[in-house]
């Protein structure tokens, strides 16, 4: 049997987690169908069809399907399910809120965030903030699994050309409604994709000082990210924490500016290839984990580090 | 209007957990335990909503063992007026857990379901939206704003881009985010009055609900070590090790 994947999109365009959550599908097999729920969809499910891990799109256009709500795109997956061996989505909070409605619905015991596939029906998942890791084996019939992103490579994105079957909606629900969304607007890369990620903890003290983090992002075309007692103290936005309850990044270098280093903090970015921690406080848990760590004042080191940065010839982007 | 408050008794979040050698599972015994942080924000804003008259009453359930009643006597003493233990043994997946709550939530037909967007051993992330669906209920996940109107809830979620905001039918289930609010910490005489608070002791057995896991654990494992790393003297020597050695900028 076939894999449903369900695609993350803005009714224009792809988000870039659903080629990671296609190249995990593929794992568990190589029959990967990708369901589109959207209004005015037909560029998404045009460039999806164009995925050559890909064998089959399901296209259902319909303005119910305009912003997600969990209640719209659950009846019209589990109407299909019966068709598949598998549906999967990523687990950012597209798929962390759609996919346990339609687990329930079909009696499913859903496995969350694995990072690793081992057999069609086995998979590896981190518990306690990745401080373990467990291997599970789920018997259900249908399998619901959401993966981890940034566990998973993405996909190439163009060459294939699968067929692109148009599906009816189902009945619009009554009993949530959209309002409207705050998204923030950036030219930088995405906090869940980008190479480099310089992060700011308490220790920046206000969020006027994260003028000194966003000049080092700046210069090296990077992704900003915060701890939670960064956001929680109101200095930046939740859209950029990085933690077990916010999100999971895996760079090539993450910055880790006056952060301790909590639990939490680290199950978000110790998969990171090369951490850097800058902390006044020698004994923070953060340095066990850096593998660079620089004990000085941010305020000092921070200004420091942009001008060493400024008199290299040349920065990888 | 009444709400239920499900909960969760978990291993500490500042505890480093220790994984059992024989790989079947985590060392739960002699740790440190308290209330999954998230579900505290959901009592909180249970118990703020009865503050300012919009509730009668507010129930917290929990499902567990015979100790996790010390859970629901924590959440009697910021201000729940009563509690419910659904008592089960071993490992409960989401799936049983929202099963259970299903049954709960029959009986006592709340108007509102809170919860923690997610319970910090497992990692699940599952069971509000699982008991929405069993109940046919709408759902309103990562919550940090809730305003009560007449029969909907306006709700703002956390999402990965941002903000969104969604208005649901009342009843409703919300997951709360750690940001909806402050929880507040028990006073000794609120202690003490939680104490005379009743606690409904349910089997969950007499339920009719099946709890046997779905999943196989098959090991658990500790993660691979990260390498020890080393401390660098100055911002120069930190630049030349990133350019030169790690080659990463």
């Amino acid at each position: 049997m076939s894999v449903l994947l369900i695609a993350e999109h803005n009714n224009k365009e792809i988000k870039p987690f659903t080629l990671n959550a296609i190249s995990a599908a593929s794992q568990i097999n190589e029959d990967v169908h990708v369901l589109v729920l959207g209004s005015n969809s037909d560029s998404v499910a045009k460039s999806i069809s164009e995925v050559p891990n890909v064998k089959k799109v399901v296209h259902i256009n319909n303005s119910i399907y305009e912003n997600y709500l969990a209640e719209n795109y659950t009846s019209v997956i589990v109407k299909i399910a019966e068709n598949y061996s598998h549906i999967i989505c990523s687990a950012n909070t597209f798929g962390k809120n759609l996919m346990p409605r339609v687990a329930a619905l079909l009696d499913v015991s859903q496995v969350s965030d694995i990072t690793k596939v081992i057999s069609e029906d086995t998979f590896l998942r981190p518990i306690y903030a990745g401080n373990a890791f467990a291997t599970v084996k789920t018997n259900d019939k249908i399998k619901c699994i959401t993966i981890r992103p940034t566990s998973f490579d993405p996909a190439p994105s163009s060459g294939g050309s699968a067929e692109i079957q148009n599906n009816d909606p189902s009945d619009a629900t009554t009993l949530s409604k959209f309002i409207k969304k705050e998204e923030i607007k950036t030219d930088r890369p995405e906090l869940g994709t980008a190479r480099v990620v310089v992060s700011g903890g308490r220790g920046m003290q206000s969020g006027e000082n994260f003028k000194l983090i966003t000049a080092v992002a700046d210069k090296l075309n990077a992704a900003i990210g915060a701890s939670r007692a960064a956001v929680d103290a109101g200095y930046i936005t939740n859209d950029h924490q990085v933690g077990q309850t916010g999100k999971v990044v895996v760079p090539d270098l993450y910055i880790a500016v006056g952060i301790s280093g909590a639990i939490q903090h680290l199950a978000g970015m110790k998969e990171s290839k090369v951490i850097v921690a800058i902390n006044k406080d020698g004994e923070a848990p953060i340095f066990s984990v850096a593998d660079y760590g620089l004990e000085a004042d941010l305020f000092d080191a921070l200004p420091k580090f942009l001008e060493e940065l400024n008199k290299l010839n040349t920065i990888q982007k | 209007m009444k709400i239920l408050v499900a909960i969760k008794r978990v291993i500490d979040y500042n505890v480093q957990i220790r994984v059992k050698e024989d790989g079947s599972g985590v060392v739960t015994d002699n740790v440190k335990m308290s209330t999954n942080p998230p579900d505290d924000n959901a009592i909180e804003e249970a118990v703020k909503i009865k503050e300012s008259g919009k509730a009668k009453e507010v129930v917290a359930v929990s499902v567990g063992d015979e100790k996790v009643q010390e859970t629901v006597r924590k959440a009697l003493a910021v201000g729940a007026d009563r509690g419910i233990l659904v008592k089960t043994e071993g490992i409960i997946e989401p799936l049983a857990v929202s099963k259970i709550l299903q049954k709960v939530v029959d009986k006592e037909k709340p108007d509102l379901v809170f919860m923690g967007k997610q319970a910090i051993d497992d990692d699940c992330n599952q069971t509000g939206q699982m008991l929405a669906a069993l109940l046919n209920w709408p759902q309103a996940t990562f919550a940090s704003k809730i305003e009560v109107k007449d029969k909907i809830l306006q709700v703002t979620r956390e999402i990965d881009e941002g903000l969104e905001t969604i208005e649901v039918n009342i009843p409703a289930i919300v997951t709360c985010d750690l940001r909806l609010n402050e929880p507040r910490y028990a006073s000794l005489p609120n202690i003490m009055k939680a104490k005379k608070k009743p606690i409904e002791q349910i089997n969950a057995s007499d339920l009719g609900v099946d709890t046997r896991p779905r999943i196989e654990q098959i090991k658990v494992e500790e993660p691979p070590k990260r390498k020890a790393g080393i401390k660098v003297a100055s911002v120069e020597e930190l630049v030349q090790k990133l350019k030169n050695e790690a080659k990463v900028i």
